[in-house]
């Protein structure tokens, strides 16, 4: 065989190889997103094939819509919280197992039993949204058969007859989320920092042990330079993650695909939804997801590169 | 060296098959979008047609096949086996059946293809949309079922045989093609049980039934449980009060999206501050406001409140959570003072509905399938199996033994008589009705008063005036 007849058979295979995938992902992927900015400019119900152009009426209702604006308020919250909490406590509880022990001679290893927790902490993460809305729907129950008010009132702290309504307050219900994704998150993200901080040579840790670093500084002048990379990574996954909530607010809050109560819990997701299947505003319903999209996309531009530092190699 | 390279070959004509066969995927999707567009072609001319008489109106033929799809939801799909097994008997005919829940996902591709089943109980959260499958003309024209003879009764036609109401709630563009089939009546329920322990008698007006959730409380129970995280349940409370003490007339005002519905209608503020004046002092089973309907029934079940509200499907879906002797039993919602409707009045209509396919094989069988269901003998094989009434007028078997619940039920409709009314908004304004129903919650939660829940209910009605449907949408 010339080379030159391999080189046109390899060129054949690549193109044969690539040519299905990216008219998959052309068919499936970027044509229902063409498709959706088509129909945000039409008042499509969903339901019936013939439809109106009606311009640009579908973004100006968003602008005045109080629902959305809240619920857009929300997911900003939960994406400063979301990914604030998870990695900060991710850190920690990795910086403990991996580096947190009281150093033996010069040894750098983690507090007692770190095996332990590791394997532990990564529990949360095996399951799945659905079954961790079930599990925590039990936590928050609203009288005194949920874990939190039995507690409560077992205490003496709450009363019986006046249990706290943990996803029916509107004060709680956010806070509430809030926890079950952080609960969720810390578990992974604390291996992933885990498998990070293992790659980092433990002479570094050693020679900062020697020139007298305390914990708090060798956490802040080694590990968390080191890390960088592995937390931009988290901080956009968790980022993208709070824009979405959907499975969450929708299954354990009140109201049609959850939100509740009275739109306290509102995230852009749901709102979606309602309009979509709902309420037969299919029209507008794609007008917000073209709105959620260019979000998504702002957010993990801006994320990557607020947090783009200069590399550390070692 | 050679056995290298033919090894090598094979695997990279193997990765190209491979992703071959990936793009092939499509082609089957493709299939599948097309069949929504053609899905034409003649009906498949079965064999399953056999001359006419008075006692086969529709010539079904003996030892054809039935094709029987039913929604397998809160009545399961035990009635429906028993039913086949009785047409089977009756006819020769063999069924094959299928309960699930994933309607549109089994029948979508079956519809576009050009063989459906004969029988369908189009129900569910994944039900084909009605108006959809009419407009291509996937629908049998049921009104030869109408008008055949009764199988009770062969002087009287299966029309007369329904309640008032049937025939308007299953017709399309003028022709009637879905029969919804159960009967559901909407009230309290309570513990027979219960109240012939404490001593308490079922209230008939609203003061007796605070009186009765406050002598709940004394004895360390809740008076009134409610499915909290769906508001819809305390709604129908709420607007039963409305049109009980209102009249008709309060109702229509409702659904015709009136611009004094709610504002400045004095039987709407008294009834939502007399569903107020159960959150104000106190009454509620604690916590019921955050409750799911089944955790809420459930905590009902267990003696923990007085009453809950909701639909006459309750028994059926509590089933398993009702202890023996519980003995549930209906209670009109009641009265206000000077109330228009008498206490018997109850909120009642007709869903589920059973359609026959126009392009069924055995077409002629589904067709005789509808009018067994509305024969008194299957009608009561359904309220056994599914403790639910049927649109079939006095449709029970007296001599037949029901379930306390759902016979309460059966009484309490025959007492109500022509008493009967039934709200259209929530399927006319999905939008309007989730308002109301957020502003409902806030109300039990007590974050807002019984005038701010005017007020936003009456902004709920004035934005779905402005919904293009407003014009068609009319009761009188």
């Amino acid at each position: 065989m010339s080379q030159v007849a391999q080189g046109r058979g390899r060129g054949g295979f690549i193109a044969g190889f690539l040519l299905a995938p990216l008219a998959l992902y052309l068919t499936f992927v970027i044509w229902p997103y063409v498709q959706t900015f088509g129909y945000s400019f039409t008042n499509w119900t969903g339901q019936s094939p013939t439809f109106d152009f009606v311009g640009v009426d579908n973004y100006s209702a968003l602008m005045k819509d109080e629902v959305f604006r809240g619920a857009l308020w929300n997911n900003l919250l939960l994406l400063v919280f979301v990914p604030v909490v998870t990695i900060l406590l991710a850190l920690f509880f990795a910086f403990m197992v991996n580096a947190g022990g009281r150093g033996g001679a010069g040894g750098v290893k983690g507090v007692r039993g770190s095996g332990f927790y590791k394997i532990v902490y990564f529990f949360p993460q095996v399951l799945s949204l659905a079954i961790l809305a079930v599990l925590f729907g039990a936590v928050y129950r609203t009288d005194e058969g949920g874990l939190l008010n039995g507690v409560l009132i077992k205490l003496g702290l709450v009363d019986r007859l006046h249990p706290i309504e943990w996803l029916n307050e509107p004060n709680l219900v956010l806070w509430c989320l809030l926890l079950v994704v952080v609960w969720h998150g810390v578990g992974f993200y604390l291996v992933l920092f885990s498998a990070a901080m293992q790659s980092v040579p433990k002479d570094i840790y050693e020679a900062a042990l020697l020139d007298g670093a305390g914990r708090a500084q060798t956490f802040l002048k080694v590990t968390l330079p080191l890390l960088w990379d592995s937390v931009q990574t988290s901080a956009v996954y968790l980022g993208i993650a709070a824009m979405d909530m959907f499975v969450l607010v929708s299954t354990m809050t009140s109201g049609q695909f959850g939100g509740g109560p009275d739109h306290h819990s509102e995230v852009m997701a749901t709102v979606l939804m309602r309009n979509f299947l709902y309420f037969g505003k299919s029209g507008y319903a794609c007008a917000m997801g073209v709105v959620m999209l260019v979000l998504t996309m702002i957010l993990s531009v801006i994320t990557l590169r607020a947090t783009r530092r200069e590399r550390i190699e070692f | 060296m050679s056995m290298a390279s033919t090894g090598e070959g094979l695997g990279r004509r193997d990765l190209i098959k491979r992703s071959a066969a990936l793009g092939l995927i499509t082609v089957p999707t493709m299939g599948f979008l097309s069949a929504c567009a053609s899905g034409g072609g003649e009906p498949t001319s079965g064999p399953s047609k056999a001359a006419t008489s008075a006692q086969n109106p529709f010539g079904v033929a003996k030892g054809s096949k039935m094709d029987v799809v039913v929604f397998k939801g809160g009545f399961g799909d035990d009635y429906a086996k028993a039913w086949e097994a009785a047409f089977d008997k009756k006819w020769g005919t063999t069924s094959s059946h299928l309960g699930t829940q994933e309607i549109t996902g089994k029948l979508q591709t079956r519809f576009n293809g050009g063989n459906p089943p004969d029988v369908v109980d189009n129900s569910g959260a994944q039900k084909i949309k009605l108006d959809v499958l009419f407009k291509s003309n996937q629908l049998a024209d049921l009104t030869p079922v109408l008008d055949a003879p009764s199988l009770d009764d062969p002087g009287k036609k299966v029309r007369d045989t329904l309640i008032a109401g049937t025939i308007e709630q299953g017709t399309q563009g003028g022709k009637f093609v879905s029969l919804n089939y159960v009967y559901t009546v909407y009230g309290f329920w309570y513990s027979g049980k219960l109240f012939k322990e404490k001593g308490w008698t079922a209230p008939k007006t609203w003061d007796e039934f605070l009186a009765v959730c406050a002598k709940a409380k004394e004895a360390g129970l809740g008076g009134l449980a409610h499915q909290g995280k769906y508001p819809y349940y305390i709604n129908v409370v709420i607007m039963d009060l409305i049109a009980k003490k209102g009249g008709l007339d309060a109702m229509k005002a409702i659904d015709n999206l009136e611009p004094n519905a709610f504002e400045g209608n004095a039987a709407a503020l008294a009834a939502v501050e007399a569903v107020y004046e159960v959150v104000e002092k106190d009454l509620l089973l604690p916590g019921t406001n955050g409750l799911t309907h089944t955790e809420s029934q459930t905590a009902w079940n267990q003696y923990k409140a007085a009453f809950i509200p909701s639909g006459s499907w309750l028994e059926n879906e509590q089933l398993k959570q009702t202890p023996e002797d519980f003995d549930m039993q209906f209670l009109p919602v009641p009265l206000l003072a000077d109330s228009k409707l008498p206490f018997e009045a109850i909120r009642a209509g007709a869903g589920e509905p059973f359609i026959v396919p126009e392009k069924a094989a055995n077409k002629a069988g589904g067709l005789e399938f509808i009018r067994s269901m509305l024969s008194r003998e299957w009608s009561t094989m359904f309220a056994q199996q599914a403790n639910s009434l049927t649109v079939v007028k006095d449709g029970v078997d007296p001599g037949v033994k029901l379930r306390p619940g759902t016979q309460s039920a059966v009484t309490a409709l025959k007492t109500a008589g022509t008493n009967t009314f039934n709200y259209l908004y929530p399927d006319w304004y999905s939008e309007m009705d989730t308002a109301i129903q957020d502003a409902s919650n806030e109300l039990m939660a007590k974050r807002i008063q019984p005038k701010e829940w005017i007020k936003r209910a009456q902004a709920a009605v004035n934005k779905a005036a402005q919904d293009p449907n407003a014009k068609n949408n009319r009761r009188s």
